[in-house]
C-alpha cells in the first residue's frame, strides 16, 4: 500500500517513513502541506497521514483539499497538540479512532492502516 | 452557653481566613454593632424623653392643682371661721349699743340678755360687765365671778388697747373648749366698760371637723404659739402643741410643701385669721394626694418598659437577620469570585499543560521515531541483530519515551473534560488513574497506599472526569494530612443494589469534632497560608452532588479521617453543557 505522510517536522516524518518502509509500507513524505497536493495528483495513495497543526494550512484544511483531488483517499490524523478544540475538530472530521496522539507507537499506526485497508476491501500485501 | 451559642449569628465569629486587600467589603460585627446602637438610640431615647416630659409636666400640673385646691379650701374655711367670730362680736356690739350701762349692770337684765343670745345665736356660756377699774361688776353664767378684779390680767390690757379682745381656746366649764370675746365701750362721761362673753367653740370645731379634706387631710386651728385650738385627726389633742412649726405670718392664704422624709411629705395650707390669735391649718398627706398620679406613672413606666423590651428584641432580631443575610450574600459573592478565579486558574493551567504537552510531544515523537528507526535498523540488519545490549538500550529509550507520552497524555486529559458526560465508568480504573498522579509523591514521602476494591463493584454510570477530580481531591486532601510514612487506604464496595461506596481513610492528624460540620464549607481550611484555599473539599462536595452522590466525613483528632463517597450505580443526572467546576489541584 502507498501512503503519504505530511508533517512539518522533517526529522520525525523522515524517520517514520523509513521505519514504515522496513515494514513494507511504501511511504512518501512532505514537510510542507502545500507540497502534498501535487503529490496526490502525481500518485494515487491509499492513506494520507496528516499532522493537524501545521504552518499555513492545518491538517483539516489539507484533508479537504486532498479529498477534492482524490476522493478515495483515506486519512489518519496525528498531533502532538491535544487541546480540547483541536481534538473536537479532528475527531468530528475523521472519528476518534483515527486521531492519534504523538508520540505514536508504530505498531498502533500500522494496526490502523490495516484496519483502513480492510474497510476498503483491498488486500494488505505484507 | 449552648442556648447563647445557638442564638449567636453565623457572622459573629467569622474569621476572615482569606484576608487580603479588597476581599471583604464588610466588617459584619462593626456593622451590626453600629446599626443596633443607632437604631436603639433613635427609637428608645425619644420614648424615654417623652415619658420623662410626661412625668414632669403631669407632676407639676397635679402639684399645682393640689396647691390650688388646698389654697381655695383654706380661704373658704377662713372665711367661715372669721364669719363665725365676727357674728359673735357683732352680737356683743349690738348688745352694747342697744342696752345702757345701767341696764347691763343689773344682773337680772344681763341674765335675760344671755338667754336671748343663747336662743338667737347659741354658743354663749356667760356674759359679764367689767368697769374701767377692771372689776367685774355684773356677771351671769355658771360661775360666781361677780366682783372679780381683772385689772392685772393681760387680756384686760389688750382689750383696752385694741377695743376688742379674742382669747385663745381654753378648757373651761365642763371641760368644754371655750374662747372669750371682750368688747370695750366708751361712756359719755369719759369712762368706759367692757362687755365680756364666753363662747364655746363646739360650733367651729364642728365646722372644721365637717370639712372634707382629701388626701388623709386634717383641718384645725392653732394659736400663734402652735397650740391646737380645735381637735385634729392626726396632729394631736386639743391644746397640745402641734408637731409642725408655726408658719410665718401672711396676709393671705399660703400653701407649703414640707418634706419630712419619703413617706411623710405634707402639703400644708394655712391662713392667719384677722384680729384673732388663730391660724387655720389644713394639712394633707402629699403621698396620698399623689397616689392616683403615681399609679398612672407606674402604668406609663410599665408600658415604657414593655415597649423598650419589644423594640430591643425586634431591633436585635431584625438587624441580626439582615446582617446575617448580608453575610451570607457576601459569602456567596466570595465563593463565586473564588470559583471564577479558580476556573480561570484552571483554564490557564489547562492551556499551559496543553501547550507544554504539545511542545514536548513533538520532540518526543522525533525521539520515538529515531529510536524506533535505530531499532528497526538493528532488527533488519544482521550486523547488530544479536547484540542484546544495544537492543536493551534502545528498548529502554523507547520505554522512557512511552512514559513521557503517558504523562503528557494525562496532562491533556486533565485539561479536557468540560461537560458532564455520562459513561460507563470503572471506579477501579479511576482510582488507579488518580493514584498515578500522586505515585511519585507517595514514593518520596513513603506513604503506603492500599487499595481494596471489591471485585463485584459494577461499572457505574457517571462522569469520568468529575469522578477523577473527586478522587484526586480526596487523595490530595489525605496527603496533606498524612505525615511521612503514614498510610492511605482506599476501599470500595457495593453496599446495596443502587449504590457503591468508596472510602478514603488516612491516618493523618484528623479533624476536630467541632470542624467536621464545616469541612465542606467553602474557605474552611486548616492549611491556610500553606497552599490551601479551603475550596478543595467544597468543590468535591459540589462535584459529588452533581454526580447524584453524597460525601461524608468521620474523624478523630490524631487518628485520621475517613471520607466516604457514595455513588449511584445508575444515575439520573442529565448530561449538561457548561463550565467544569474548578478542581483543587496542588
Amino acid at each position: 500500500m502507498k501512503i503519504l505522510l505530511v508533517d512539518d517536522e522533517a526529522e520525525f516524518v523522515s524517520a517514520l517513513a523509513e521505519r514504515l518502509s522496513f515494514r513494507n509500507i511504501d511511504a512518501d513524505w512532505v514537510t510542507r502541506p502545500e507540497d502534498a497536493v501535487p503529490k496526490v495528483e502525481e500518485t494515487c495513495y491509499d492513506v494520507a497521514v496528516l499532522d493537524i497543526k501545521m504552518p499555513r494550512v492545518d491538517g483539516i484544511e489539507l484533508k479537504k483539499r486532498l479529498q477534492a483531488k482524490c476522493p478515495d483517499l483515506k486519512f489518519i490524523f496525528f498531533t502532538g497538540h491535544g487541546s480540547e478544540e483541536v481534538f473536537k475538530k479532528g475527531a468530528s472530521e475523521i472519528g476518534e479512532d483515527y486521531y492519534l496522539l504523538k508520540p505514536i507507537k508504530i505498531d498502533h499506526l500500522i494496526a490502523k492502516l490495516v484496519e483502513i485497508e480492510k474497510q476498503k476491501g483491498g488486500v494488505f500485501d505484507d | 452557653m449552648t442556648f447563647l451559642s445557638n442564638l449567636k449569628p453565623k457572622f459573629w465569629d467569622h474569621i476572615d481566613i482569606s484576608r487580603g486587600p479588597h476581599k471583604y467589603l464588610f466588617n459584619f460585627r462593626k456593622i451590626w454593632k453600629l446599626t443596633v446602637l443607632l437604631t436603639l438610640v433613635v427609637s428608645i431615647i425619644p420614648l424615654i424623653i417623652l415619658a420623662m416630659i410626661d412625668y414632669w409636666v403631669s407632676y407639676h400640673s397635679v402639684m399645682s392643682e393640689n396647691i390650688l385646691r388646698t389654697s381655695r379650701l383654706v380661704s373658704n374655711t377662713r372665711r367661715s371661721v372669721s364669719y363665725f367670730l365676727d357674728e359673735r362680736k357683732a352680737a356683743i356690739d349690738f348688745i352694747i349699743l342697744n342696752e345702757t350701762y345701767e341696764l347691763l349692770n343689773s344682773t337680772s337684765h344681763l341674765e335675760r340678755t344671755l338667754k336671748n343670745l343663747q336662743k338667737g345665736f347659741g354658743g354663749f356660756i356667760d356674759l359679764g360687765v367689767i368697769n374701767d377699774k377692771g372689776v367685774q361688776i355684773s356677771y351671769t353664767g355658771p360661775y360666781e365671778l361677780t366682783g372679780k378684779d381683772y385689772s392685772d390680767a393681760t387680756w384686760f390690757k389688750d382689750a383696752l388697747d385694741k377695743g376688742v379682745y379674742i382669747s385663745d381656746v381654753f378648757l373651761g366649764f365642763r371641760n368644754i373648749p371655750h374662747i372669750i370675746i371682750a368688747v370695750k365701750h366708751a361712756l359719755p362721761d369719759g369712762g368706759f366698760y367692757l362687755l365680756r362673753a364666753t363662747i364655746d367653740t363646739e360650733r367651729f370645731t364642728d365646722l372644721l371637723a365637717g370639712l372634707h379634706v382629701g388626701g388623709d387631710g386634717d383641718a384645725f386651728l392653732i394659736n400663734r404659739e402652735g397650740d391646737l385650738q380645735t381637735p385634729s385627726r392626726y396632729h394631736g389633742e386639743i391644746l397640745s402643741n402641734i408637731d409642725i412649726q408655726t408658719p410665718e405670718y401672711s396676709e393671705r392664704s399660703q400653701v407649703e410643701l414640707i418634706d419630712r422624709g419619703p413617706n411623710n411629705r405634707l402639703l400644708i395650707g394655712y391662713a392667719y385669721i384677722h384680729e384673732t390669735p388663730f391660724i387655720l391649718m389644713i394639712i394633707k398627706n402629699q403621698n396620698r394626694l399623689m397616689a392616683p398620679w403615681y399609679e398612672t406613672q407606674m402604668q406609663i413606666t410599665g408600658f415604657l418598659l414593655i415597649s423598650i423590651t419589644t423594640t430591643v428584641f425586634v431591633i436585635l432580631g431584625g438587624i441580626t437577620y439582615l446582617v446575617n443575610q448580608i453575610y451570607l450574600a457576601d459569602q456567596r459573592r466570595l465563593q463565586t469570585m473564588h470559583e471564577i478565579e479558580y476556573a480561570n486558574k484552571m483554564a490557564s493551567l489547562g492551556r499551559l499543560s496543553a501547550g507544554v504537552a504539545h511542545e514536548i510531544n513533538n520532540p518526543l515523537a522525533i525521539i520515538n521515531e529515531k529510536a524506533g528507526l535505530i531499532k528497526d535498523l538493528f532488527t533488519f540488519t544482521e550486523k547488530y541483530n544479536n547484540d542484546p545490549r544495544l537492543m536493551g538500550l534502545i528498548d529502554s529509550v523507547i520505554r522512557s519515551v512511552e512514559r513521557c507520552g503517558a504523562i503528557t497524555r494525562r496532562l491533556l486529559n486533565f485539561a479536557r473534560h468540560k461537560e458532564i458526560k455520562i459513561h460507563e465508568v470503572d471506579v477501579r480504573e479511576v482510582v488507579h488513574e488518580v493514584l498515578g498522579f500522586v505515585g511519585k509523591e507517595s514514593e518520596y514521602r513513603s506513604i503506603d497506599i492500599q487499595v481494596e476494591m471489591d471485585p463485584d463493584i459494577p461499572e457505574i454510570k457517571s462522569d469520568q472526569g468529575r469522578l477523577q477530580e473527586v478522587f484526586l481531591n480526596l487523595v490530595t486532601n489525605a496527603f496533606a494530612a498524612i505525615k511521612e510514612g503514614g498510610s492511605l487506604k482506599i476501599t470500595g464496595a457495593k453496599t446495596d443494589k443502587d449504590y457503591i461506596v468508596v472510602d478514603f481513610t488516612d491516618d493523618g492528624h484528623g479533624i476536630p469534632e467541632s470542624d467536621i460540620e464545616r469541612v465542606f464549607e467553602p474557605f474552611f481550611s486548616t492549611r491556610t497560608g500553606k497552599g490551601g484555599t479551603g475550596l478543595g473539599l467544597s468543590i468535591t462536595y459540589g462535584l459529588v452532588q452533581e454526580l447524584g452522590g453524597t460525601i461524608k466525613c468521620r474523624s478523630k483528632v490524631g487518628e485520621g479521617a475517613t471520607f466516604t463517597v457514595t455513588l449511584p450505580i445508575a444515575t439520573d443526572v442529565q448530561e449538561k453543557n457548561g463550565d467544569k467546576k474548578p478542581s483543587e489541584k496542588q
